[in-house]
């Protein structure tokens, strides 16, 4: 890890009334790798993911993206540098079709008649819809299918998709497969892998350990509002890991790792 | 991968055959239904009464159709965010006695009357979408609020008086022109059908129509996709509201008054004819054109069933029996595709 870290986030704070949810968070992530976010409920690691994502504001810290300090007021402000989201409940419009949710709210416009109204460009909007899909080899026949009208895997699939059309620097995937059978969850593990391959760094926030130690390069354990360690797949087994996030103590630890 | 590439251009080509683009024209599969049940309608009458297919009677139907037909129009747009407007009779009445009242009482230049009666209905529009946006209340609670405002307001401000003789422009829509033979066609109704054009390419050639359904399917992601989602419907409201003010103007066109008990049941038909034509009232579904089907439909079974001398009252019993079988086929559409 040499390189410096394409988003890096320092002493994350954020309360809720008497709640504190994140209590002085360190964050970074590296080009082109899979960091996961793992915690128990109540750790703070989806407050972090929206802090990143620009849903929420945190009230003290500061984040950097390439080294320079930003401030997302919105989710779009982080769209717009760059920064994509795929959320647990599948967001998008159900009853538009798939180019439609490609380019939801970043519609393409051509003149219209008269030249007074911008009509909708549908056919490139489709064309390059098509191009995001194939891209990342997801199936669907039609641009035009209804996003209702697919399989909860070829939903998260466009999903995923427009996220990694949109995302010039980082995706962030909240619980990607949390809603899925086992022969679509392992469909969306290969696809986030492709994501990755092409360049793309991704912040994968899930609770499915197995997948979390196929995928992630490095794993982010959240504890009680902050980062109480990052370890890789390599150095850490999946029970060390689970007991750094339910809080083993330093002697119970030790035991552990002198038992391997 | 060839072999893939060539099913899609076939697919192309299909989609673009002369058969799908009228379908397209029609408004796809999702208003088959409701341009089915029209031509079925059409179809009885004109062997239950030799009179209904003539020209000065479909004419009639048209005529007959345009307050509701055009109110409809508005409440697509809000039906289709998932919301829904109960107060857009009465604000078309609200606009009628501000135009009439104005141009006949206080001698207002009839152009600056029907400027004013248009923003006043925008204005309400802009009351509902705020009220709907700021405070998050339903849509249904808030129209049926400004619903009761609107009509103490078009009571008190014609004193309940039906305003008389406004001029010869505020009643400019209600005028003709031959279409051949004996049947002539106002002004009215080319307003109204033009309207319809017009907010069908808005909905299907537009962001701002594409950004429409969106919301109403869903709102959470709309907002997560970058879309200001209160700004939207504001001018969903706000546009519904010019709709209501044009809507007046056909009235006073039609009628030659300003009728301050006008519109009072027009909120419930234009759901109707929303309904009829196939829109989802969960919002982000259907099509313009079936709301004109829906609205063709009531006018029609009304006119057919005058015809062959049965009791309007029975009109009504068909229409509630109508509005049933269509939501009833929205449910049933909605609950297979999130099967």
């Amino acid at each position: 890890m040499s390189t410096e870290p394409i988003l890096q986030a320092s002493g994350l704070v954020k309360r809720y009334g008497p709640v504190t949810a994140l209590n002085g968070v360190d964050f970074d992530l590296y080009p082109g790798e899979i960091l996961a976010v793992i915690g128990d409920n109540g750790a703070g690691k989806s407050t972090l993911i929206k802090v990143l994502a620009g849903a929420v504001q945190p009230d003290e810290g500061e984040i950097r993206l390439d080294g320079e300090v930003v401030h997302f007021n919105s989710p779009l402000a982080a769209r717009r540098l760059g920064i994509e989201t795929v959320y647990q409940d599948l967001a998008m419009a159900p009853t538009l079709d798939i180019a439609a949710n490609l380019f939801l709210g970043r519609e393409l416009r051509r003149r219209g008649p008269l030249g007074a109204l911008r009509m909708l460009d549908k056919p490139a909007m489709r064309r390059r819809a098509s191009e995001a899909l194939s891209e990342l080899q997801i199936g669907v026949q039609s641009m035009k299918v209804a996003v209702e009208d697919l399989s909860g895997g070829q939903r998260q699939g466009v999903a995923v998709a427009r996220a990694a059309a949109w995302g010039r620097r980082v995706v962030i995937m909240d619980e990607p497969t949390a809603a899925l059978g086992v022969k679509e969850t392992a469909q969306v593990v290969e696809l986030i892998k492709r994501v990755r391959d092409r360049g793309l760094p991704v912040i994968l926030i899930s609770h499915d350990m197995p997948h979390v130690f196929e995928l992630a390069d490095r794993i982010q354990i959240m504890r009680l509002g902050r980062r109480a360690a990052v370890v890789t797949p390599k150095t850490h087994s999946m029970p060390e890991v689970v007991a750094i996030m339910t809080g083993a103590t330093q002697a119970e630890l030790e035991a552990m790792i002198h038992r391997d | 991968m060839a072999a893939t590439e060539m099913m899609n251009s076939v697919q192309v080509v299909s989609a673009r055959s002369p058969a799908r683009r009228a379908l397209g024209l029609l408004g796809g599969r999702a208003t088959l239904g409701p341009f089915a049940a029209l031509l079925l309608a059409v179809a009885f009458f004109s062997f239950e009464s030799n009179l209904f297919l003539r020209g000065p009677n479909l004419s009639l139907i048209l005529q007959q159709s345009v307050e509701v037909g055009t109110l409809a129009i508005g409440q697509t747009l809000i039906v289709l965010t998932a919301g829904i407007d109960l107060s857009c009779g009465l604000v078309m009445a609200f606009g009628m006695i501000v135009m009439t009242k104005l141009a006949v009482d206080n001698g207002v230049s009839p152009y600056v009357s029907i400027l004013l009666g248009l923003g006043a209905c925008a204005g309400f529009g802009l009351l509902n979408g705020v009220l709907v946006t700021r405070i998050k209340l339903p849509a249904f609670i808030v129209t049926l609020g400004t619903l009761n405002i609107a009509t103490a307001i078009v009571q008190i401000y014609s004193q309940q008086q039906t305003i008389e003789s406004p001029g010869s422009v505020l009643t400019y829509f209600g005028r003709t022109f031959a279409l051949g033979g004996t049947t002539t066609i106002t002004y009215g109704v080319v307003v109204m059908l033009g309207l319809f054009a017009f907010f069908g390419f808005l909905l299907s050639q537009t962001a701002w129509g594409t950004r429409i359904y969106a919301l109403g399917s869903s709102a959470a992601s709309t907002r997560l996709s970058g879309v200001r989602t209160d700004r939207l419907l504001v001018s969903v409201y706000v546009v519904a509201g010019l709709i209501y003010g044009v809507a007046a103007l056909l009235l006073i066109g039609r009628t030659g008054v300003g009728d301050p008990n006008a519109g009072t049941t027009d909120n419930l038909d234009s759901i109707t004819a929303v309904v009829l034509g196939g829109t989802s009232l969960f919002g982000g579904r259907g099509r313009l054109i079936g709301t004109l089907f829906g609205t063709l439909i009531v006018g029609v079974i009304r006119n057919g069933l005058v015809l062959m001398g049965v009791d309007s009252i029975y009109q009504i019993l068909i229409t509630g029996i109508l509005v049933i079988l269509a939501v009833s086929v929205d449910q049933l559409t909605r609950r297979r595709s999130r099967g």
